[in-house]
């Protein structure tokens, strides 16, 4: 078995955590038996297995989330030494120690390393980030999409609204209403499909709003932050080419 | 207005009347180390000889800086930068434009009260002007804050340029957004040597020797 020749040696973590939505955050240490092939949700594992802090002190397990445990969820999403990515994919034999854990704080806190993601979800209901294809009656199949296109297309539905390029951005803040790139990203995407493209012109609409396209802010951090290497800054500086010719041809054919 | 026109027209007058102000002012001013002091003068009365100067003045000048700078400061305030986190050039850059832009409107505030403000007292005339710049870069501490502020003009103004043709959608690649970044930090050289360039001849107690010989020189190496 694997344990006996590793057995002495000890991951430390530096964990920021908060009680509650209002209350004031707090760091705590945890100091854990090194294991081959750990990543950060298997240390966090460990400290809800046995929750005792670096002093020996019995303490209350940290909170966090995750689901898919393969980086394509975006659900454990924190800020891993100063860099927001996910916590499956953080292994420990690649971090600095000791590793500091925080959570994304340009997204309320709810508990420990637990954010709230909700205003990236109302954001891709703003942009209106989906293909209606309902009606009344059969609509048939839909017009074909190039080969071409869906390459690209592609690599931009990898995004899965994990909020790393919210927390990247200086442009995302407590000051700005600023939607953020993720969901500009969205409407270049859904406007490339054949059918989305459809209604192109409410998704456009949808960023020259208060806190759309405009809140852009060009420190390009979130195409290097982003852990799935979606090209952000290409949406965005595309959005703003579409965006600027919706608003010649508004102020021309109206 | 709403956030989309306001930030588009912010953008657009850096460029168009203000980043073409600056490269006017630029080759005005370089006119001293071509000229030297003659040179200037002439350049001063050519400038004001245009028709409508007023006019041109108050729409491609005040208010659209005015309105740069008013607007500017809001964008400024609203940043949050991350650089320590963030280390990368892009995001230096956007950090810099936004402090850059910050002494640009402090120092062109000034500057036009030192300038054209007293010109429209009857302080002083435009013939007056280079000895009036003479006699403020000769000071040792201003000499610095001009330095510092033509410096961070330039990049203002070249920097300025280079996310314009991101944000009106004209480079949206990486390779068109890194060739367009090449151009506009070279062209950030130039306009900042120039500008330097006729500071020092400003400086100079003689502007015309020390200036065309230097120009001279540089005609010499070139060719």
């Amino acid at each position: 078995m694997a344990e006996i020749t590793t057995a002495a040696k000890k991951v430390k973590l530096i964990v920021t955590r908060q009680d509650a939505p209002e209350s004031a955050p707090y760091t705590e240490e945890f100091e854990l038996n090194y294991r081959p092939g750990m990543n950060v949700i298997s240390a966090l594992m460990e400290i809800q297995r046995n929750p005792v802090n670096a002093k020996g002190d019995h303490t209350v397990p940290v909170c966090w989330e995750f689901n898919c445990l393969e980086e394509v969820c975006g659900a454990c999403s924190m800020v891993i030494n100063g860099k927001p990515r996910q916590a499956c994919a953080a292994l420990v034999d690649k971090l600095e120690q000791p590793i500091r854990i925080e959570p994304m704080k340009t997204f309320p806190v709810v508990r420990d390393l637990i954010i709230d993601r909700s205003r990236m979800f109302n954001a891709l209901k703003r942009v209106k980030a989906w293909i209606p294809i309902d009606g009344t009656y059969d609509l048939g199949p839909g017009p074909r999409m190039p080969e071409k296109k869906r390459q690209w297309a592609y690599e931009l539905s990898k995004c899965m609204t994990c909020g790393v390029c919210l927390e990247a951005c200086p442009n995302v803040n407590e000051k700005t209403n600023f939607i953020g790139p993720a969901a500009i990203s969205q409407v270049r995407l859904f406007n490339a499909h054949p059918t989305g493209e459809m209604n192109a012109e409410e998704r456009l609409e949808a960023l020259m709003e208060d806190g759309g396209i405009e809140g852009c802010g060009n420190s390009q951090n979130c195409v290097r932050a982003c852990p799935k290497g979606i090209p952000l800054t290409t949406s965005i500086a595309e959005m703003n080419k579409q965006t600027t010719k919706h608003m010649f041809k508004r102020w021309l054919t109206s | 207005m709403k956030g989309f026109y306001s930030r588009k027209l912010h953008s657009l007058l850096g460029v168009i009347p203000l980043g073409f102000f600056i490269l006017e002012h630029m080759i005005t001013n370089f006119s001293a180390v071509e000229g030297g002091e003659q040179g200037f003068k002439d350049s001063v009365v050519w400038i004001n000889s245009l028709p409508l100067v007023l006019i041109l003045e108050i729409f491609g000048i005040w208010l659209p800086l005015l309105y740069h700078g008013v607007y500017g400061t809001y964008i400024a305030l609203q940043a949050k930068p991350n650089n320590g986190r963030f280390r990368h050039e892009r995001n230096l850059r956007y950090l810099l434009q936004r402090v850059t832009g910050v002494i640009a409107l402090f120092f062109i505030g000034w500057h036009i009260w030192e300038t054209r403000v007293q010109v429209a007292l009857g302080n002083v005339t435009h013939e007056e002007l280079g000895g009036l710049i003479h006699d403020i870069v000769s000071q040792p501490v201003f000499f610095m804050i001009y330095l510092i502020s033509v410096l961070a003009v330039s990049f203002h103004f070249t920097n300025g340029l280079w996310s314009f043709m991101v944000s009106w959608g004209i480079t949206i690649g990486p390779r068109a957004q890194r060739v367009s970044s090449y151009i506009c930090m070279g062209l950030f050289v130039i306009v900042a040597v120039m500008f330097t360039w006729s500071l020092f001849v400003f400086r100079g107690m003689e502007f015309e020797a020390s200036g065309t010989a230097m120009l001279h020189t540089l005609k010499t190496v070139i060719g």
